[in-house]
């Protein structure tokens, strides 16, 4: 199974019940410290401090926040479809937290290493769309209405370049497991399917291509996680909050894990195609560095690292509009797409 | 195969809303994401400035028109002191008019920032905004050291000011301009040129000439139709005629002559045509009291009295009717906001709701003075 785990405690179901836990501790303790960190980035580019009043950095701060959150009352509004509405927002993070299933942390720590990986991933983090618009229906608030609708349009259309521009890399690596891409791109920064992948010198020709799919992928990714200059559904300007309007308490706390909890999750799907996963940049030259503590480490600094890439566009960029957002997928990274896909089909046909 | 049944969606952008730059309301009818009628309400904050004039003094009206634009006290000032003095006939001195000038000049550069910052801020981009208030920041900071007030001034009185200004504010000034030049630049960089910023403006909300005339529109929203009118070189009130400087329009470097970003960037330019004028006055202020002027008691004749002066949003004017009394018999303050905003609906048919966030934001209103 590519599971530590299931090599030290047998093949049962406590095992199975044990996996997950490692992964949930790290989602919330990432997003809690996510949101300081999303805090203490937008307040440098901003020449501000950020918050610096609990603890020492206002480390506690997030951990407060979800205090006060927790304390709040749940305030469903009146004409409120009640059942959808008290479920979407556990929807929107269940999907998301079920496509951390297939994250390789390191080559001993998988969810669970399936061998259509990749798919699945795609598939299963979809379904957060229905949360959304469940959401959005649910709210009975005009605001929110169009918040859902515009997510579902956003995200189905994304999808595409974002399946296509990895199939690139499926493509090469003619395998779809999670585990088997971090594998192949052994043997240091060279390997890395941004560089190529593996190969004889021949592969310079893919590094081009490459590097636009792997742009293409983390674009996509941006739009999919409703992250700006992507972030239509909540669009403060124009929609207030999105669906988040009618949601307060704990029902929002959930909203806001799901996204930071899909922020890495993609981030770790970005990093395991193109950036050579829980593989050490060094290779072999420092075989200490790729053991599988170290592995851990390397992805979670890759996918960190990308993490910071978005909250960095977050701080810096406006807000697209609705049909420049379809525009750009339909007109521009779907063919960019296609041709990638047809050039790289043309390079492994020739070599 | 019947076609779906669709209907038109009304929905309430504001009292309460992030991008409505205050307590306006627009009703907005959609089809899908398309704006089909736009009905602006308006009320929210109305304060009765204009009845309550009535039962002031002519001095105790300043500090209500500080409250009418709050972000562009100084102008509002001028034009009320303007129209006042005029009625009494006061000719102040040399030296309270180029105070009158340095400070209206620097308050257009603290309402510009203002502008383009929330204007960055309805297009989803934060850093920017908190960019241009620092830089406001600034020039607060050169207001609180003459008046000891950041917002609401009661600065320029009747006849003169209230506070003469240090040596120490004339370095400070010198400094701002030497630090402010390049961060226009640095804010024209970050915003005005960036790619999804020209995407989102360019092209939307294009105000033609003749409409925007007819409407009665003023300010950097006319100059950004491309018509050349700023009554500080066409009506020269004050002292205005003695600087020499630019009045920016709209020429269409990128989008179309009268859209959003023309609109705004008339704005992003006439904070450099400020700094022109301060940098011209700030080293020829002459000596003199300023409150030789100040009348004792402000009683004018029976008359009346109309002056109409460039505040940062526009065409800004009082009408003064003085029935002899210690008090104004009838105040009317032509307020820029009110009339720029009266084209939204005909501009904004089509577009969607995303840009009429955007169309809203350039003409950079205030709730204060459209509803007084």
């Amino acid at each position: 199974m590519g599971n530590i785990l299931t090599q030290w405690l047998g093949d049962n179901l406590l095992t199975y019940i044990l996996i997950p836990v490692p992964v949930l501790v790290w989602v919330l303790v990432f997003a809690l410290y996510a949101v300081l960190g999303e805090r203490k980035v937008s307040a440098w580019m901003q020449n501000r401090i950020g918050p610096n009043r609990t603890d020492k950095f206002g480390l506690l701060q997030t951990i407060l926040d979800v205090v006060k959150l927790i304390q709040k009352e749940l305030i469903i509004p009146n004409r409120a479809d009640r059942l959808y509405f008290r479920i979407a927002p556990y929807i929107v993070f269940t999907a998301t937290f079920m496509g951390y299933a297939i994250l390789p942390f390191s080559s001993v720590y998988i969810g669970v290493d399936l061998n259509l990986g990749l798919f699945y991933f795609f598939a299963i983090t979809s379904l957060s769309v229905i949360g959304v618009l469940m959401a959005g229906w649910a709210s009975n608030n005009k605001y929110s209405l169009f918040g859902g609708m515009r997510t579902v349009a956003q995200i189905v259309s994304y999808e595409i370049p974002t399946a296509l521009s990895a199939l690139v890399v499926v493509m090469l690596a003619g395998t779809l497991s999670m585990q088997k891409f971090a594998e192949i791109q052994s043997g240091g920064i060279l390997n890395w399917y941004i560089f190529g992948g593996p190969g004889s010198v021949i592969k310079i020709v893919l590094i081009p291509i490459m590097v636009v799919s792997a742009v293409i992928l983390f674009i996509s990714t941006l739009a999919e996680t409703n992250r700006t200059p992507f972030d239509l559904t909540e669009a403060d300007s124009e929609l207030v909050a999105g669906v988040h309007i009618e949601y307060s308490g704990m029902m929002f706390a959930m909203f806001f894990l799901a996204e930071y909890a899909q922020m890495f999750a993609v981030s770790g799907v970005v990093t395991t195609l193109f950036l050579g996963g829980w593989q050490s940049p060094f290779g072999d030259l420092v075989p200490f560095l790729n053991t599988p503590v170290f592995q851990v480490f390397w992805f979670l600094a890759k996918s960190l690292f990308l993490v910071f890439v978005m909250m960095w566009l977050r701080w810096t960029l406006p807000r697209v509009r609705i049909d420049q957002l379809m525009t750009m997928c339909w007109k521009f990274l779907i063919p960019i797409t296609l041709v990638n896909l047809f050039l790289v089909g043309l390079y492994i046909i020739l070599t | 195969m019947s076609e779906l049944r669709t209907e038109e969606l009304t929905i309430n952008m504001g009292p309460q809303h992030p991008s409505t730059h205050g307590v306006l309301r627009l009703v907005l009818t959609l089809n899908g994401e398309i704006v089909t009628d736009v009905k602006p309400v308006l009320g929210y904050l109305h304060r009765c400035f204009e009845k309550h004039c009535e039962a002031m003094t002519y001095p105790q009206v300043v500090p209500y028109t500080d409250r009418m634009d709050y972000l562009n006290s100084m102008n509002n000032e001028l034009a009320y002191v303007l129209a006042a003095e005029k009625l009494l006939g006061i000719q102040v001195p040399e030296r309270v008019e180029y105070i009158r000038v340095i400070m209206c000049e620097l308050q257009r550069i603290a309402s510009h920032l203002v502008a383009i910052g929330t204007y960055g801020n309805d297009a989803g981009a934060f850093t920017p905004f908190l960019y241009c208030f620092m830089d406001r920041e600034k020039v607060l900071e050169l207001f609180e050291m003459v008046c000891g007030a950041r917002l609401l001034y009661n600065y320029i009185w009747v006849g003169g000011l209230s506070h003469d200004i240090t040596p120490e504010f004339v370095t400070k000034t010198k400094e701002f301009i030497k630090y402010f030049r390049p961060r226009i630049k640095q804010i024209n960089n970050l915003l005005s040129y960036n790619k999804i910023f020209i995407e989102r403006t360019a092209g939307i909300g294009v105000l033609p000439q003749d409409v925007a005339v007819n409407a009665g529109v003023s300010g950097p929203t006319l100059r950004g139709s491309g018509v050349k009118f700023d009554l500080r070189k066409d009506d020269k009130y004050s002292i205005y005629d003695r600087f020499d400087f630019d009045v920016c329009v709209g020429w269409g470097e990128r989008g179309v002559v009268g859209d959003c970003w023309n609109r705004y960037i008339v704005r992003a330019y006439e904070m450099e045509q400020s700094l022109r004028i301060i940098e011209q006055a700030i080293d020829n202020i002459p000596e003199g009291d300023v409150q030789s002027a100040v009348p004792k008691r402000v009683k004018p004749v029976v008359g009346e009295s109309y002056v109409r002066t460039e505040s940062p949003k526009g065409e800004l004017a009082y009408y003064i009717i003085s029935d002899g009394s210690l008090n104004p018999y009838r105040i009317k303050a032509r307020s820029p906001s009110f009339c720029n905003l009266s084209v939204i609906n005909q501009i904004s048919r089509g577009h969607m709701i995303a840009d009429v966030v955007m169309i809203l934001g350039s003409f950079d209103i205030v709730l204060g003075c459209i509803d007084r």
